[in-house]
């Protein structure tokens, strides 16, 4: 029983942080049609800025909201000067440059923070909470984690649903031509959404590394992860990102509790293609047609 | 005033448009007519900037459009319906209608909203409801609500009437016909429709290969047989 609940805990942490980053894929894929590969070094490189930071001497969160605050403009530059040229283009182009930023941010992050594993320090402490005279899978920093991403997603609830700026963003993700035609200015929402997507992004690298190693390439398994949550919940579909990411993680957490922690990724693969063969639209988009 | 110069546009080798010319006077209907292929819906996506024009102009009120950024038309008082609708079917319907109203620039006022419900009453039951769900009809009407959002002074439709039952389109261009007396707007009416078309305006444009060929009253066009076989097919 105990075992259980410790596997769900640690699935559900873990599943917030894939939702996260699920959700920075969709947010791009929505607008664009582009699978953003170079998520997951974005979002290291961004964690790195906040290493620097730290290591610098200054507070956590002081670098905490530097990553946050890097991983927004970093997405708008890499929207602007990346993608924007090839807009309108085979969406394979886009593609292909995200492949190559991927590989770019890799080697430059290497160059310049080195090429070794570094700890990253966590905000909260990260042994497990005493319930009693047990203790439970679940640390401070694993609460933090959860509540972190809540409120991103809140926060963009709020946006995308409640505000006129939001209601632009959607318009120029579904339809650029009538958005246009209404007056959306359609490439700076298109910016606007590379920068939110890629913020989240940063989150999720930020939450990763709590408390554990970071290198060049720590974030490379996530954007597995994280690109499997998002298939799983539609890819067209935040919320779907959001549940797919939480299934995930606790399926994971639950193959690597009782199965093996070895086979995890291959469960990952599992999942991939069980979602791909039986339901391709995802879980939860209702698979609407795009245009009339 | 609308005013097309010479206007010229290519895609490619294509000549789609060559040397246009017409006006359409303020407060009226001037329908563009032709065949399949004839070069309407590049006329509007021209006048609008969605297509770039290779030559001449297209001005309202003496302010050059063709050269001016699509996302500023709604600031000039341009609304473009484009062909097939454009509903953004992902969006509610009342979330359709504030988009419309938000190119205007400033906040959308309920009140703004409510004018256009009493207009369509079919739309008030469903605002809440995503735009996918509704009939070829209410889409129509939802697009047409939307242009109206902005309170524009020049309506741009391409095939307003394409798909829906004759009943429809009857109750439709009746509609626009009001909108045209009470608020002085003035459209460029985009119709395979051409009986229909001319039935509520006072120009018809007729393009053929992309070059004007009749450029007249509506009811003279209307009651010419040799211009109407030649060109309209009724
Ligand atoms: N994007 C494009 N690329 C290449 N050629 C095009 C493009 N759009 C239109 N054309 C060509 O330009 C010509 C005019 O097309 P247009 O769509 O303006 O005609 P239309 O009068 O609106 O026809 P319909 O009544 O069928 O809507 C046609 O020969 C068409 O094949
Ligand atoms: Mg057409």
């Amino acid at each position: 029983m105990q075992q259980l609940v410790n596997t769900l805990l640690g699935g559900l942490t873990l599943g917030m942080v894939y939702a996260a980053f699920a959700l920075a894929l969709v947010l791009i894929w929505r607008s664009t049609r582009i699978v953003n590969f170079a998520q997951a070094p974005m979002a290291m490189v961004t964690t790195f800025v906040a290493l620097r930071i730290i290591e610098g001497g200054h507070s956590y969160w002081l670098g905490f909201a530097a990553a946050l605050v890097a991983g927004l403009v970093l997405g708008a530059v890499v929207e602007r000067v990346l993608i924007r040229p090839v807009e309108g283009k085979a969406e394979i182009n886009a593609v292909i440059l995200t492949l190559g930023l991927f590989i770019v941010l890799h080697a430059l992050a290497a160059v310049v923070f080195g090429n070794r594993y570094r700890s990253f320090p966590a905000a909260f402490g990260i042994r497990g909470i005493e319930v009693g005279d047990t203790t439970i899978a679940l640390t401070g920093f694993g609460i933090f984690t959860i509540v972190a991403v809540l409120v991103v997603m809140g926060l963009l609830v709020l946006l995308f649903r409640f505000t006129d700026l939001g209601l632009r963003m959607r318009a120029a993700a579904f339809n650029q031509e009538v958005a246009r035609l209404l007056g959306v200015r359609v490439g700076r929402m298109l910016t606007l959404g590379w920068a939110l997507a890629s913020l989240v992004g940063s989150l999720a690298g930020l939450l990763i590394a709590g408390g554990s190693l970071v290198h060049p390439g720590y974030m490379d398994a996530v954007v597995v992860y994280g690109f499997v949550a998002a298939v799983l919940g539609g890819l067209d579909s935040p919320a779907g990102a959001v549940v797919g990411g939480l299934l995930l993680g606790l399926s994971l957490s639950l193959v690597s509790g009782y199965v093996g922690s070895q086979l995890v990724a291959l469960a990952a693969l599992a999942i991939l293609m069980a979602v791909l063969l039986l339901r391709p639209q995802g879980l939860f988009s209702q698979a609407r047609e795009r245009r009339v | 005033m609308l005013e097309v110069r010479e206007l010229s546009t290519s895609y490619g080798a294509v000549r789609a448009l060559q040397e246009v010319t017409f006006t359409a006077p303020r407060g009226e209907v001037t329908a563009v007519l032709g065949a399949n292929g004839a070069g309407k819906t590049t006329l509007l996506r021209t006048i609008t900037g969605l297509v770039r024009a290779q030559s001449g102009s297209a001005s309202y009120d003496g302010r050059e459009l063709t050269r001016t950024a699509p996302e500023l038309m709604p600031g000039l008082g341009i609304a473009h319906v484009p062909e097939g609708r454009g509903v953004i079917t992902e969006l509610t319907v009342e979330e359709n209608l504030r988009l419309g109203g938000l190119g205007r620039g400033g906040r959308v006022r309920p009140e703004e909203l409510e004018r256009i419900y009493e207009l369509f009453p079919a739309l008030a039951d469903r605002r809440a409801a995503l735009a996918h769900v509704l009939s070829g009809g209410e889409r129509q009407m939802l697009v047409l609500g939307r242009a109206l959002m902005a309170e524009p002074t020049v309506l741009l439709l391409d095939e307003p009437s394409l798909g829906l039952a004759p009943r429809i389109v009857a109750q439709l261009f009746e509609l626009l016909q009001s909108l045209v007396v009470e608020q002085g707007l003035t459209v460029l009416l985009v119709e395979q429709n051409a009986r229909s078309a001319l039935s509520i305006a006072h120009r018809g444009v007729v393009l053929s290969l992309g070059r004007v060929v009749v450029d007249e009253r509506a009811d003279v066009l209307a009651g010419d047989d040799q211009l109407r076989h030649a060109y309209l097919g009724f």
